[in-house]
């Protein structure tokens, strides 16, 4: 057994074993043994369904990207930060637009940053501290297995010594798996988080509202969580999908985040995002401070210019906008709009993954890469913003994403200045 | 090897000042002009030409996540276009700027050593990223120890060796350069919704003062023989009445020495310097500081003097962070951070016409005048006081009492109330203001190589069109303004980086971090460590940052 970090989700669970040789693992949990074991791979690199070197593979992605007039680089949530930082140079060098996986999940909440900032703490703070957590709009215990226990619910700390010291909330619209765990599961109408949070914002104050429910919970129960909230310790609210995807998307965090700034005033609390892919944060880190933006950023100036409803990936691909596409450990093709993934299979793809998925299918140029977290090292941001580094555990044919890339920027910086 | 001819070069270190002389670089250092073959020399003419040490800025925020959350909070930050992307990078920003842009500019201004002030160690892997992203300049990182629960342990139970020990660990695993201090206790107390406001309140849960581990940490510091002292972000910042703790928290080292450097550097200490009851008639303390700094030989100050327009906050004072929030309404970013602190960020601006804006600007000048040139460091606390690349307005307004009344008209009169700024008829001269921003920071960082010419020190060096026989800083204001920023040259480890105040080649520096291991027992805190790591989120085999991780790093190692 060696010790490894799981690449699979936002936990980056940092405390895990794998065995390569047995294929098996310690403390993993299902979906990070799942990552971590063998499976079918792409074969070789291949441009046009025909297996080249990886030489010949990476000179005809960069013939694609530099003749490309306004090429897409999308992915980048399920791999290293150093591969994304040789990704956005080679984006800013090829004057493409740059866009992550985020722009279709969390960005809604990077727009509350924008408006309100976000009032936040790391996962260890919440271990030590939080007796109160509400889980809003997330299901932990399918989307992040060993949340509850490593972070969050079970998680002993400093100040928590058992289960009983933390009361535990779930909010969501149905019944999910991670509402047994709870203490509490408060189940709302779809679409009314926002009204929910501007209820309890204003019990919170002491005011009164003009309701006896609101999106079907009843104004007792709310008034209850208010006074609950402001009574703990130290709380948190860890909001998921739920959120940011129902409807009033940023509006319900920017809400959250004003109910967090006024708890603040009575008690502690703070709010945080349950990101999907361990590491979709550095995906939004590393270009912000390499071109000040997180997503959706066009370059086609020779700046970086943000306009996420102009450049995210979907809306670039529906307006037809790009003419060529470097998809980078992720599957648009399976997971986009029908339209969308109908202009991609007009124009030159190039992929970068370890595996094979739909996105393959539609590839022009597919160049396989080593399995971050088994086969290649590197630095990668926990959910929390925490930066771990997820080790090498065997050695591989295939080469790094990093490696790809940085060949990539070279001879791009070569047949540009050349 | 370059051969800079004829230069006026000023050089407080060596005691140099305005003297006509050429200067001679092989492999990136400063030599003697016997080690040079004056053949293959490329020549500089630096005729009627100020020649000085890069500056050195001992304290921004450059790197790492507050920073980054500063950049995704603020899109509005990231819209000016100062360089499109060609053979070099993409340059953003306002006053908070993207990593490329952070060298490029510091190197448009002569400056070529930067030091990140305060990283949250466990996000050390960060900011190691994001230094690394910075070209030209050399950098360090100052990871952050007063609100980390092994140092109040250590200090509960006064266990020198063992607070020796973990700070040899931390900076180690950090790849840190020094020990920074960030309102002691009052973040611990933050975690509880509070903070502490006088250097004996109890940190909760762990019965020890702000008093009591300055104390210890300093001592610590010193017995470990760090190339840095402590390096203090005082208690009560940002509150009206809190010169009084600055000065009480400056005599705590009284009577220490250390015969190369002070024994405490007190930061941004325009920000500890109100005097008065509430923000209705706050004053300036800065007299008072200024003679107490003047008076004693083991403390230094920086200025964090405001620029008036855009800035961020950002500091490791939590509590601060929130009720700058409460008091402008501005959006706030916190994050709690395992069990060594927090951190806040905040959009401020300064105005000339808010009286307390005017004040701030104002102390930030007395300090920079009235306390001795071997004492205080020119700084604004890159981003929270505004953006480095104003430093030449700083030199100009230290150098000028015409210029500085010139400025006074268009602040608020509250000024003339609260401060003596217009009474003080103290004119800096050239060779003062380049130890501000260059001997000075060097010799208090204890970075032997930097801030000044002498053979040996690292060739970097900035090259103005200032004459010093014919400028009159005191009525030419404005060349001295104007000058300081577009160097004729700026050279880093002897490569031209800049060519009349344009980036013409883009370099990576060095990261200096610090070993002090060989000077404690690191097995006596092993158990330790293991029972503090059940408090962190993460294992104590993932924490920290391996030196290959690292683009180029440069290990200090204390004997
Ligand atoms: S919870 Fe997430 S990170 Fe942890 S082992 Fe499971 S999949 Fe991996
Ligand atoms: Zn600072």
């Amino acid at each position: 057994m060696a010790y490894a970090i799981c690449t699979f989700c936002g936990n980056v669970c940092d405390d895990v074993e794998f065995d390569v040789n047995t294929q098996k693992g310690k403390k993993l949990c299902a979906l990070g043994l799942a990552k971590f074991r063998e499976k079918e791979r792409i074969k070789s690199p291949m441009v046009d369904g025909k297996e080249v070197s990886y030489e010949e593979a990476i000179e005809k992605a960069v013939e694609i990207l530099v003749s490309a007039k306004k090429p897409l680089l999308y992915g980048w949530a399920s791999t290293v930060n150093e591969a994304i930082r040789y990704g956005v140079l080679l984006t800013e060098k090829v004057r493409g637009v740059y866009d992550q996986c985020a722009s279709v999940c969390h960005a809604p909440g990077t727009l509350a940053v924008i408006e309100e900032g976000i009032p936040g703490g790391s996962l260890g703070a919440v271990k030590n501290r939080a007796d109160m957590v509400i889980f809003w709009g997330s299901n932990p215990l399918e989307a992040h297995p060993r949340h509850p226990t490593r972070y969050s619910v079970m998680a002993k700390g400093f100040l928590i010594k058992n289960r009983k010291d933390r009361k535990v909330v779930v909010v969501d619209v149905r019944k999910t798996k991670s509402a047994s765990m709870a203490d509490k599961f408060i189940q709302i109408r779809p679409g009314y988080d926002y009204a929910i949070i501007s209820a309890l914002r204003a019990l919170a104050k002491g005011e009164d509202i003009e309701a006896d429910e609101v999106g079907g919970v009843p104004k007792e129960e709310l008034a209850e969580l208010a006074e609950e909230m402001k009574s703990a310790k130290y709380g948190v609210i860890f909001y998921g999908l739920g959120v940011t995807q129902s409807r009033g998307r940023d509006r319900n965090v920017e809400n959250a985040v004003k109910l967090i700034q006024l708890l603040n005033r009575y008690t502690r609390w703070i709010i945080w995002p349950m990101r999907g892919h361990y590491n979709v944060v550095g995906a939004g880190e590393v270009p912000a401070w390499e071109v000040g933006y997180q997503y959706g950023i066009d370059f086609s100036r020779g700046y970086p210019r943000f306009s996420p409803a102009e450049f995210s990936a979907v809306e670039m691909l529906l307006r037809r906008d790009c003419d060529a596409m470097l998809v980078v450990s992720s599957d648009p093709a399976a997971h986009f709009p029908r339209k969308a993934v109908e202009h991609m299979k007009k124009i030159p793809v190039i992929q970068i993954d370890p595996f094979p998925n739909m996105t393959t299918l539609l590839s022009n140029v597919v160049i396989p890469s080593a399995v971050a977290g088994i086969e290649a090292e590197g630095n990668v941001y926990r959910m929390d913003g925490i930066v771990l580094r997820v080790k090498k555990l065997v050695d591989s044919q295939y080469w790094s994403d990093e490696k790809i890339l940085h060949e990539m920027l070279k001879i791009v910086e070569e047949k540009l200045e050349g | 090897m370059l051969w800079i001819k004829n230069g006026i070069v000023i050089d407080p270190k060596n005691g140099i000042d305005g003297e006509k002389m050429d200067i001679f670089v092989k492999d990136g250092k400063i030599v003697e002009e016997s080690e040079v073959n004056k053949n293959e020399c490329q020549v500089i003419d630096a005729n009627n030409k100020l020649v000085l040490a890069g500056g050195v800025d001992m304290h921004a925020h450059i790197a790492g996540s507050k920073i980054n959350t500063g950049r995704t909070m603020r899109p509005e930050e990231m819209r000016i276009v100062r360089q499109t992307a060609g053979k070099l990078r993409a340059s953003m920003g306002r006053v908070l700027l993207t990593s490329p842009a952070i060298g490029y500019e510091y190197a448009k201004i002569g400056y070529t050593t930067a030091v990140e002030a305060a990283s949250p160690p466990i996000g050390s892997p960060h900011t190691h990223e994001e230094l690394d992203a910075i070209p030209v300049v050399d950098k360090a990182a100052l990871p952050v120890f007063g609100n980390w629960h092994p140092v109040f342990k250590f200090t509960a139970e006064k266990d020198r060796e063992k607070l020796k020990a973990f700070i040899a660990w931390a900076l180690e695993r950090t790849k840190g350069f020094g020990v920074k201090v960030v309102n002691p206790g009052g973040v611990e107390a933050w975690m509880y919704g509070g903070n502490v406001r006088s250097l004996d309140d109890e940190v909760p849960n762990f019965g020890v003062t702000p008093r009591e581990i300055i104390t210890e940490l300093v001592k610590a510091n010193e017995e470990l023989n760090l190339p840095h002292s402590v390096h203090l972000h005082c208690n009560n910042l940002g509150v009206p009445g809190n010169y009084q703790t600055t000065i009480e928290t400056m005599k705590l080292v009284s009577g220490m020495k250390n015969d190369d450097r002070q024994v405490l550097h007190v930061t941004h200490v325009q920000f500890n310097a109100y005097a008065g009851s509430s923000w209705r008639d706050v004053a300036s303390g800065a007299e008072e500081i200024a003679k107490v700094v003047n008076s004693m030989d083991n403390v230094t100050i920086d200025m964090g003097q405001p620029i008036f327009g855009h800035a961020t906050a950002m500091t490791g004072d939590a509590p601060f962070q929130f009720t700058l929030h409460k008091l402008t309404g501005a959006r706030w970013s916190n994050k709690d951070s395992e069990i060594e602190g927090g951190a806040g960020i905040v959009p401020i601006v300064y105005l000339p016409k808010n009286p307390v804006h005017a004040l701030q600007w104002a102390i930030g000048l007395e300090l920079g005048l009235l306390v001795d040139s071997d004492k205080v460091v020119l700084s604004t606390d890159y981003p929270n006081g505004g953006p480095y690349t104003e430093y030449p307005y700083i030199m100009a307004m230290l150098m000028s009492k015409r210029m500085r009344e010139k400025e006074l008209e268009r602040v608020s009169p509250y000024v003339q109330k609260a401060t003596s700024l217009a009474a003080i008829d103290v004119e800096k001269t050239l060779y003062e203001v380049v130890q501000m921003t260059r001997s000075l920071p060097a010799r208090v960082l204890g970075l032997e190589n930097k801030g000044h010419l002498g053979v040996g020190a690292d060739a970097d060096i900035a090259i103005y069109n200032i004459n010093p026989a014919e400028v009159d800083p005191s009525a030419q204001y404005d060349v001295i303004n104007a000058e300081f920023r577009r160097p004729v040259y700026t050279i880093k480890g002897g490569e031209v980086v800049v060519r009349d105040g344009a980036i013409v080649a883009e370099t990576w520096g060095r990261t200096y971090w610090v070993d002090a291991r060989k000077k404690v027992d690191m097995q006596a805190i092993d158990e330790d460590l293991n029972s503090f790591f059940e408090y962190y989120s993460v294992e104590r085999r993932n924490y920290g940052v391996d030196d290959y991780w690292m683009r180029s790093p440069e290990r200090l190692e204390v004997n």
